[in-house]
C-alpha cells in the first residue's frame, strides 16, 4: 500500500515537474540572453492555454490547428512584447527590466481578465481521458502527452543551442554580451530570438497542461512563480539542469502534499527556493561564480 | 446685456432642477458586492440580480409611488474596502439600507458600521455568525453553511455511510465548513476518518487523494467553490475511486458540470432550489419566484440565473416588501423586515424574528445529484 501511494504521488509529481521545468527554460533562456527575469513569462502560459479555447470556441477549428495558432499568437505576443517594452528602454538597468516585465505580468492579466472573464475554462484532453495503471498507481494519457512533448522540446533545444548557428550565437551572448557584439553577432536580435523562443515554450507548455488543471487568466501567476523556482533550482541553465530542476520540484511538491500535509504545497515548493537561494545560489548543478581580482 | 443673459441662464437652470422635488423622492439601497477579485463568482451575479429586479420594480412604477434607487459599490472581496464602502454609503450617499457584502468576512468587518449607524444590513453571504449571535441591524439571505452540512449527513446517516473523508478548501467558506463538518459529526453519528484541505490554486489534488483512497473511509465530502471541487472530481476519476463523492453548495451551477464533464456523474451535493426550478412541484412554494427569477435572468444577461445572485434578489424582495407596508426611513425598514413572515424567495421560506436575523429553515436545500450533466432531486 505505502509503495503503491509513493508511485502515485511520483508520477503525478513527475508531470507537473515536466510543467515547471518547460517554464523554467523559458526563464533561463531570457535571463541567459539578455540578463533579465522576464516576470511575465507565466502569463504567456496562460495566454496559450486561453487562446487554444478561443480557437476551439470562436473559429472552430480542429485541435491539431487550434494549437499551431495558439502557439503563433503567443509567439506574437511575445515579440510585440520585447518591441514595445523591453527595447526602447534607455538605461536597462535590472531594476527596470523587472519592474517593465512585471507590469507586462499585470497588463496581460488583466486583458487576459476582459477578453475571456474570470471563470475558468477546459480544454478537451488530447487523447480522451480513461485511467492507465501503472503499477499501483493510476496517470491520465495526458500525462503521457505532457512527458513526452516536454522530451521532444528539451531535444530541439538542445539542438537548437549547440548545433545551429543562431543558437550558437545566443549562447555566445549569455557568456558575454560584449564580446559577442565585438565578433559580429546582432545582440538586440538575440534578444528578440530569446523573447520568441520563450513565449512559443510558454505557450506549449500552457496548452499540454489546460486538459489536466483548466485554465483561467490568472493560473500564470503561480505557475510563472513556481517555474522560476525550476530555473533557480537548476542555475538558470537552458539544458538538462532546469528540466532536472523542474522534476524535483514537481515530486518534492507532491510527496510532500501526500506525505507531510496538503496545506503546505506551496509552502514547499517557495522553502525549497530559500534554502537554494541561502545555501547554493547557483543552483543545484551550476558553478560557483567567481571573479578574478 | 451679459449680466441678463448669465441671471436668465441661471434662473432657467434652477427651475429645471426645482421640478425634481415635485415627485417622490427616491429610496436609496446602497449594495456592496464583490464583482471583481476572487469572490467575483458571487458578487457578479448578486449585482446583476439586484440591478435587474429594481429595474422591474422601477419599471412597473416603483413602491408606493417611490422609485428605488441602486447604489452599487465594488469592493473587490476586500475586507477594509468594504468597511470605507459602507461608510461612503451612508455618509454620503444616504442611503437607508445596505445589500451585501458578498463574503463572510467583509460582513464581519461592515457590522460594527452597520450598527452603530443604525442603517439595516441585508448581507448576502453564508456564515453562522454574521446572525448567531443576533445583532440588531443585520440580516441575511444567503443560507447558513450549517443547514447543508446537515443535510449531508442526514443523507449519509440514512444510508448508514457514516465514516467520512473531508478535503476543504484553504479559504473562508473552506474553513467554515470544515468547521460545521467537525462540529456537526457526532449529532449525525458520523465519524471523520481523514481531514485534508487543498489551495484554492491548486491543480492536482491526486497526493490528498491517494491518502484517502488508503484509508477505510465510505464517502467522501469536498467543501470548496470551483475549479477545485472539478478538479477533485477529475483526479478522483483518474485514480479509479469508487467512494460515492459530496460536493458542497458552492458548486450547486451548471459551470460546475461543465468543468467536471464527465466525472461530475453521480456527485451529490445540497442546492438551493434555483437550480432544479423546473422540475420542482407545482405545489412547491417558492416555484413561481424562481422560475420568475431564472426567466428573468436569462432574459437581461444571457446566462443563468444561479443561487448565488438570488441573494441579491432576495434582499432587494424583502425591502420592497417592507416599504409596501409604510417604511420609509431605515429605523422602520428595520422594524418591517424583522416582522417577515413566509416570504417565498430564491434562497427559501424566509421568517425573520426578533431572535432570528438568518430566517431559513432546513427546506432552503435540497440534496440534488448529477444525472446526465443535469441536476435531478434525490428522493
Amino acid at each position: 500500500m505505502q509503495f503503491d501511494q509513493i508511485l502515485q504521488y511520483t508520477l503525478s509529481g513527475l508531470s507537473t515537474g515536466a510543467i515547471y521545468a518547460l517554464i523554467g527554460i523559458g526563464f533561463s533562456i531570457i535571463y541567459n540572453a539578455t540578463g533579465i527575469i522576464n516576470f511575465a513569462q507565466g502569463e504567456f502560459v496562460m495566454l496559450g492555454g486561453l487562446l487554444t479555447l478561443s480557437c476551439l470556441d470562436l473559429l472552430k477549428l480542429p485541435l491539431w490547428a487550434a494549437i499551431p495558432c495558439a502557439i503563433a499568437v503567443s509567439t506574437l505576443v511575445g515579440l510585440i512584447f520585447e518591441r514595445l517594452a523591453i527595447r526602447p528602454l534607455r538605461q536597462p538597468t535590472p531594476i527596470n527590466l523587472v519592474i517593465i516585465t512585471i507590469g507586462g505580468s499585470i497588463l496581460m492579466r488583466g486583458l487576459a481578465m476582459l477578453v475571456w472573464g474570470k471563470d475558468t475554462h477546459t480544454i478537451p484532453p488530447f487523447s480522451g481521458d480513461t485511467p492507465i495503471a501503472v503499477g499501483g498507481a493510476t496517470i491520465l494519457p495526458q500525462h503521457l502527452w505532457i512527458l513526452a512533448i516536454t522530451l521532444v522540446i528539451i531535444l530541439i533545444n538542445k539542438i537548437y543551442f549547440y548545433h545551429t548557428i543562431s543558437g550558437k550565437a545566443m549562447r555566445a551572448c549569455s557568456y558575454n554580451r560584449r564580446a559577442a557584439g565585438l565578433v559580429g553577432i546582432d545582440v538586440k536580435r538575440m534578444v528578440l530570438y530569446s523573447f520568441v523562443i520563450s513565449s512559443a515554450m510558454g505557450a506549449v507548455a500552457g496548452i499540454i497542461v489546460a486538459p489536466l488543471t483548466m485554465t483561467a487568466y490568472d493560473v500564470g501567476v503561480m505557475l510563472g512563480l513556481k517555474g522560476f523556482c525550476a530555473a533557480i533550482i537548476g542555475g538558470m541553465s537552458s539544458g538538462i539542469s532546469t528540466v532536472i530542476g523542474g522534476l524535483i520540484l514537481g515530486v518534492l511538491e507532491s510527496l510532500g502534499a501526500g506525505l507531510i500535509s496538503s496545506g503546505y504545497k506551496d509552502a514547499i515548493a517557495f522553502i525549497i527556493l530559500l534554502l537554494i537561494l541561502f545555501i547554493r545560489p547557483q543552483g543545484l548543478f551550476g558553478k560557483a561564480d567567481s571573479e578574478r581580482v | 446685456m451679459k449680466v441678463k443673459v448669465m441671471s436668465f441662464a441661471v434662473a432657467l437652470m434652477t427651475m429645471l432642477f426645482a421640478t425634481s422635488v415635485f415627485a417622490a423622492a427616491p429610496i436609496k439601497i446602497g449594495a456592496l458586492f464583490a464583482v471583481t477579485g476572487p469572490a467575483a463568482f458571487l458578487g457578479e451575479p448578486e449585482r446583476n440580480s439586484a440591478k435587474m429586479v429594481i429595474d422591474e420594480i422601477n419599471k412597473a412604477g416603483g413602491v408606493k409611488g417611490h422609485k428605488l434607487e441602486l447604489v452599487a459599490y465594488d469592493t473587490a472581496g476586500d475586507a477594509t474596502k468594504a468597511v470605507q464602502l459602507a461608510t461612503k454609503l451612508i455618509k454620503d450617499d444616504k442611503v437607508v439600507a445596505i445589500i451585501g457584502p458578498s463574503t463572510t468576512g467583509e460582513t464581519m468587518a461592515v457590522i460594527p458600521v452597520a450598527e452603530k449607524e443604525q442603517i439595516p444590513l441585508i448581507s448576502c453571504s453564508a456564515g453562522s455568525k454574521i446572525t448567531d449571535p443576533v445583532k440588531k441591524w443585520v440580516f441575511k439571505t444567503a443560507q447558513n453553511d450549517a443547514l447543508a452540512v446537515g443535510k449531508i449527513f442526514e443523507y449519509l446517516q440514512k444510508t448508514k455511510h457514516t465514516n467520512v473523508s473531508i478535503l476543504t478548501v484553504s479559504d473562508g467558506f473552506g474553513a467554515s465548513g470544515r468547521e460545521q463538518l467537525k462540529n456537526q459529526a457526532a449529532k449525525y453519528g458520523i465519524t471523520i476518518v481523514t481531514d485534508d484541505t487543498y489551495g484554492p490554486k491548486d491543480t492536482d489534488m491526486t497526493a490528498q487523494l491517494t491518502k484517502i483512497r488508503g484509508s477505510h473511509t465510505q464517502a467522501i465530502i469536498c467543501w470548496g467553490t470551483n475549479p477545485g471541487p472539478a478538479v477533485v472530481a477529475k483526479n478522483i476519476r483518474q485514480l479509479g475511486i469508487k467512494t460515492p463523492l459530496f460536493m458542497s453548495h458552492g458548486v450547486s451551477s451548471k459551470k460546475f458540470i461543465e468543468l467536471a464533464g464527465e466525472a461530475a456523474e453521480g456527485i451529490k451535493l445540497p442546492s438551493g432550489k434555483v437550480v432544479v426550478a423546473d422540475v420542482l412541484p407545482a405545489a412547491d412554494k417558492q416555484k413561481k419566484s424562481l422560475m420568475a427569477f431564472v426567466k428573468d435572468y436569462q432574459n437581461h444577461y444571457k446566462a443563468e440565473g444561479d443561487h448565488f445572485g438570488g441573494h441579491a434578489w432576495d434582499a432587494v424582495m424583502l425591502i420592497k416588501g417592507a416599504v409596501e407596508n409604510g417604511a420609509e426611513t431605515a429605523a422602520a425598514l428595520r422594524d418591517q423586515l424583522e416582522k417577515t413572515k413566509a416570504f417565498a424567495g430564491i434562497g427559501g421560506s424566509f421568517t425573520y424574528s426578533p431572535q432570528d436575523h438568518a430566517g431559513l429553515g432546513k427546506d432552503a436545500f435540497i440534496l440534488v445529484e448529477v444525472k446526465n450533466k443535469d441536476w435531478v432531486i434525490v428522493k
